[in-house]
């Protein structure tokens, strides 16, 4: 298939709003002939988009999940200009950017990533825990009818049995401005425990918060879940880690959170 | 105080004695004769004149069934009897003969013991006939027979005495072979008809006489004399020296069960309790000092009294005031009027007792088949299942929108009073469907929305409901999720006719959760399901089954309910027209899912997996399946020709044809959605000259160039576009 002439630019906005782009990210933007948002994987504070829009003098269309996932208009434009796509965060750790990439690498569309900070680095890093000794990521989702998976409380069973931490992300339902916060997180996780009942979020059990990781006021909190069920985080994005077992270092660290201090 | 209040007055003081209280009711053939033998009885027992007994046709009291010469609904009366010299109570409820309120046949079943099947003597068994006695024997009630308008064999077929003899001969040996191919062991030869007993019974309830071989033996009377009375227009004579009711009362005593006696055979068949606890005890010895144990069978909706609930009282008794639960609703109700009844007429009492059909108002829960009790933890009585679905459906709307309010009450009413009435949202339209047994049906129901409960309404043309299902087998089919990153694979094919036949049957129980799927399962093995596929059983929709054909896969068990829950939405909308699925097996034989949780929720699960379904019904082939009715014709030669065009130009197959007499009978089948308006061109074909019926004849498939049309048709109806969708549309 001949290559196509367009372009596909994935873009990585980084945390929080507008000012975590890169400067390679803002870059092409400006070049860009379509710019295209998504902010249901993740999101950014309220205003960022037209502060950045204005900032690139770009038009800036916010897609729904069902535009993104579905693709067809986002390659169709790029099969002749430049695209770029912006997602908050780290553009590639969505699965569904994976595919859209591959999507557009057969269709002979080339492609680019900017990437941006993201979560998944940046609350083990504010915490203080050693990035490696994570296991695998879960995510929380708002319980709906006929789905009330316990597969999270599984994943980090089998990383504490291994004596790893786990990145728990909490949902986010865009359509309904819904965003999990840590407090929802841990009842939820309480419910699971009250079924499966296998000792992974009891209530002295060790829990770590992030909350607006990236701004300016984030929240950092570390202790029982009894305690931080308990606490008020502020506005959205929130984030809960569950340590396995902890280096002395990692440790200290924590230790400096068991209030709740501003990071 | 007047006839019925006087007899039920009398009933109120026999209530308590079993041994002198028999429950019956009439079945049969539409128009062999069961509301005239009822006016027999009510006359016989002196709550009517004498002479207006088969021409009143007392229990048809509603206004339709007047103005149609039909039964609608079952009706019941409680009637004293004094015979030879005891008297005795018996409470009756005439049945419906026409297809469409066979739900009300079924329903009455469960509050008799005994059932009088009549058979015409010219058109002789037919197949509503086999329909009752099955029904009846089902449930544990016991058939004997009356064979019917033996004056139109004499006096219309002009048959000679050897003839009449023959003929009615082999009425009965045809009836006692249905019957007995029906029966338990334990009952075959207890329940088989034998002349001599005096469990069969001829006669002519238009002309209020009958005669039984003991009867005869009695009184010196012989066929040759009745055959010589009606040949010589004499019949009244005849009625005075053989009374019909005289003669069926002493069949009816004679050879049916007291309650005490039936409630110990069919207590273990309609209930499925502990036999020893409290309510098993009471019930199997229909115990009135026992807790209150009551099944509604059909509830009445009267402009005064409101609902009424009608139906089998099998343990305890009612009083007026009394708090009754109805199984499955959260509160009590009180019942208001407790009553007997007449007719049109209920006429209160104090009391009623235990063996008994009764009516109680006040029970608003209630629905027919509904199990009421004084102790809300009584285990319910089984559920009375009617083997026929709705095959005609309209769409129906308030004429004023300030109406649909009270329009939304109306259809709620009606649904209750009538379970075979079904109602429906059409979800792309919005507007209520409303979907029945049969044209009449919904016609019927249609005048009493407008004249009986106030609304004025816009209906559609009544169409047939059709089914979709598959011609083959399909698949495996991937479905993806819109988010790609989870894949179900399915196969469908079509369920044997063995196996959905049990299903709607309810010998597999298809409502609500699987419970126990392991018994499940061996009963599909032994209606011949792979073993394998027989253990993968999730679920039932209609007469469809999801089956789980894998074998630990992660995350499946938490995805399941989505899974399900496509299936259901696939079943309820089948891919080619959007009409509900039937005889569908679905197996899901592989799925691939997202590790996180977040990426496998209902918005990614339900179109991945029904996509599959869909996709899979593609490659299976699509076919929609039509309603069929057996349409039976009885008609004089000379214009047997017409009749049978009339058939043949709708898509009609003649199955057979007797001759009886100067009369034909021909049997047929057609498609039900060209037999609308088939009343009034076979009156003009005929000169109104042919007498018909039909019978509701399952589903079929339809031959392809009108299952072309039908799928435009319908698609077109629903603002569908015209073409359905590929498989290709499914895998993207
Ligand atoms: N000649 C004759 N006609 C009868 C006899 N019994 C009933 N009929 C007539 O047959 C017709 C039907 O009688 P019904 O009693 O209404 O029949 P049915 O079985 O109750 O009818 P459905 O309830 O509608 O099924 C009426 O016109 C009766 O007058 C009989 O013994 N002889
Ligand atoms: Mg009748």
């Amino acid at each position: 298939m001949v290559r196509q002439s367009g372009k596909l630019s994935f873009i990585g906005l980084g945390l929080y709003d507008e000012n975590g782009i890169t400067l390679a990210g803002l870059d092409r933007i400006r070049s860009a002939d379509v710019v295209f948002a998504e902010f249901y994987t993740s999101k950014l504070s309220e205003g960022a988009l037209e502060r950045l829009s204005a900032m690139t003098n770009k038009e800036i269309m916010a897609l729904g999940r069902e535009e993104v996932e579905d693709g067809t208009r986002i390659l169709e434009e790029a099969k002749e200009k430049n695209v770029a796509l912006l997602v908050a965060g780290d553009p590639m750790t969505a699965t569904t950017h994976i595919d859209l990439r591959l999507r557009a690498h057969k269709e002979s569309i080339d492609t680019e990533v900017i990437h941006g900070s993201s979560a998944l680095t940046a609350v083990p890093g504010l915490l203080g825990l050693q990035h490696y000794k994570f296991g695998r990521t879960t995510t929380l989702p708002f319980p709906q009818e006929g789905y009330s998976p316990t597969s999270p409380y599984d994943m980090i069973m089998e990383n504490l049995d291994r004596g790893l931490h786990t990145l728990v992300l909490l949902d986010i339902d865009a359509e309904n401005s819904r965003y999990m916060s840590a407090n929802e997180g841990f009842h939820l996780l309480q419910e699971m425990e009250r079924r499966m009942g296998k000792g992974a979020a009891k209530d002295d059990s060790i829990v770590c918060v992030v909350a607006r990781a990236g701004s300016p006021d984030c929240v950092v909190a570390a202790g029982p879940l009894s305690k931080l069920i308990a606490m008020d985080f502020g506005g959205p994005l929130h984030s809960i880690v569950i340590p396995g077992r902890l280096h002395f270092m990692e440790e200290e660290s924590l230790g400096q959170w068991t209030n709740g201090k501003d990071g | 105080m007047g006839r019925k209040e006087d007899n039920i007055h009398k009933a109120q003081a026999l209530m308590r004695q079993t041994k002198f209280i028999r429950n019956i009711g009439t079945a049969a053939h539409i128009d062999h004769g069961k509301t005239t033998l009822s006016d027999n009885l009510i006359a016989g027992s002196g709550m009517m004149s004498g002479d207006l007994a088969g021409k009143q046709l007392l229990l048809d009291f509603d206004e339709q069934e007047q103005a149609r010469g039909i039964t609608i609904n079952a009706a019941s009366a409680s009637m004293v009897y004094d015979y030879k010299g005891q008297e005795y109570l018996i409470n009756l409820i005439d049945t419906p003969g026409h297809v469409d309120f066979g739900g009300d046949v079924t329903r009455a079943m469960r509050a008799i013991d005994g059932v009088v099947i009549l058979a015409c003597a010219v058109e002789g068994v037919m197949p509503q006939t086999e329909t009752v006695i099955r029904q009846a024997i089902k449930e544990r009630v016991h058939p004997i027979l009356f064979i019917n308008k033996v004056d139109r064999l004499i006096n219309e077929l002009q048959v000679t005495p050897e003839q009449m003899q023959a003929r009615l001969a082999s009425i009965v040996n045809e009836v006692n072979e249905k019957i007995k191919k029906l029966l338990p062991p334990e009952l075959k030869d207890k329940w088989a008809l034998k002349v001599e007993t005096g469990n069969v019974i001829f006669g002519s309830a238009y002309n209020n006489w009958a005669i039984s071989v003991p009867y005869m033996k009695n009184t010196g009377i012989n066929f040759k004399q009745v055959y010589e009375f009606c040949k010589n227009g004499d019949q009244k004579t005849l009625a005075k020296k053989a009374p019909l009711h005289e003669v069926l009362l002493e069949m009816v005593i004679i050879h049916l069960p007291n309650p005490d006696e039936a409630q110990k055979l069919r207590i273990p068949v309609i209930w499925h309790g502990d036999p020893e606890s409290n309510f098993g005890k009471a019930m199997l010895n229909c115990d009135p000092e026992g807790p209150v144990a009551f099944m509604v069978t059909k509830i009445i909706v009267d402009a005064h009294a409101g609902e009424v609930a009608v139906g089998r009282l099998f343990s305890g008794k009612i009083r007026k005031g009394q708090e009754l639960h109805i199984i499955g609703m959260p509160d009590p109700n009180r019942a208001q009027m407790v009553s007997l009844t007449v007719g049109a007429d209920r006429i209160p009492v104090d009391e009623l007792d235990a063996g008994n059909v009764v009516a109680v108002s006040g029970l608003k829960d209630a629905i027919a088949g509904s199990t009421v009790s004084s102790d809300p933890e009584m285990a319910s009585f089984e559920k009375i299942v009617h083997y026929s679905d709705p095959v005609v459906t309209m769409a129906i709307e308030a004429k004023h929108t300030k109406d649909l309010p009270k329009l939304v009450d109306v259809l709620r009413t009606v649904a209750k009073a009538d379970p075979s009435i079904q109602v429906e949202i059409n979800q792309e339209t919005g507007e209520h469907l409303m979907s029945g047994m049969g044209e009449l049906h919904l016609e019927i129901t249609q005048y009493r929305i407008v004249n009986e409960h106030k609304v004025e309404i816009n209906t559609s043309q009544p169409i047939v409901v059709f089914r979709e299902c598959v011609l083959g087998v399909g698949g495996p089919f991937e479905g993806k999720s819109p988010n790609k990153h989870n894949k179900f694979y399915i196969e469908v094919g079509p369920l044997s006719a063995d196996i959905v036949q049990a299903m709607r049957s309810g010998v597999i129980d298809v409502e609500g959760k699987v419970k126990d799927s392991k018994a499940v399962a061996r009963q599909l093995q032994d209606l011949g399901m792979d073993r394998d596929e027989a253990r993968g059983i999730v679920a039932f929709h209609g007469t469809n089954m999801l089956l789980d054909m894998t074998k630990g896969i992660q995350y499946l068990h938490e995805t399941m309910e989505l899974i399900k829950e496509a299936y259901i939405e696939a079943m309820n909308r089948g891919p080619l027209a959007n009409e509900k699925c039937m005889a569908v097996k679905v197996k899901l034989v592989d799925a691939k899912m997202h590790e996180d949780s977040i990426h496998r929720g209902p918005a990614q699960v339900i179109p991945a997996a029904r996509s599959a379904i869909y996709g899979a019904m593609c490659l299976a082939g699509r076919t929609l399946y039509e309603p069929m009715q057996k349409v039976f014709i009885n008609v004089p030669q000379d214009v047997m020709g017409d009749a049978i065009r009339e058939v043949q130009q709708r898509r009609g197959v003649i199955e057979d044809m007797k001759q009886e007499g100067e009369m034909t009978i021909v049997a047929s089948k057609c498609p039900v959605s060209e037999m609308f308006g088939f009343a009034a061109s076979i009156r003009g074909a005929t000169s109104g000259r042919a007498l018909w019926s039909s019978e509701n004849a399952g589903f079929e498939p339809m031959p392809k160039d009108p299952l072309d049309k039908a799928v435009l048709q319908i698609r077109q109806r629903k603002g569908l576009k015209p073409e359905p969708y590929d498989a290709a549309y499914y895998s993207s």
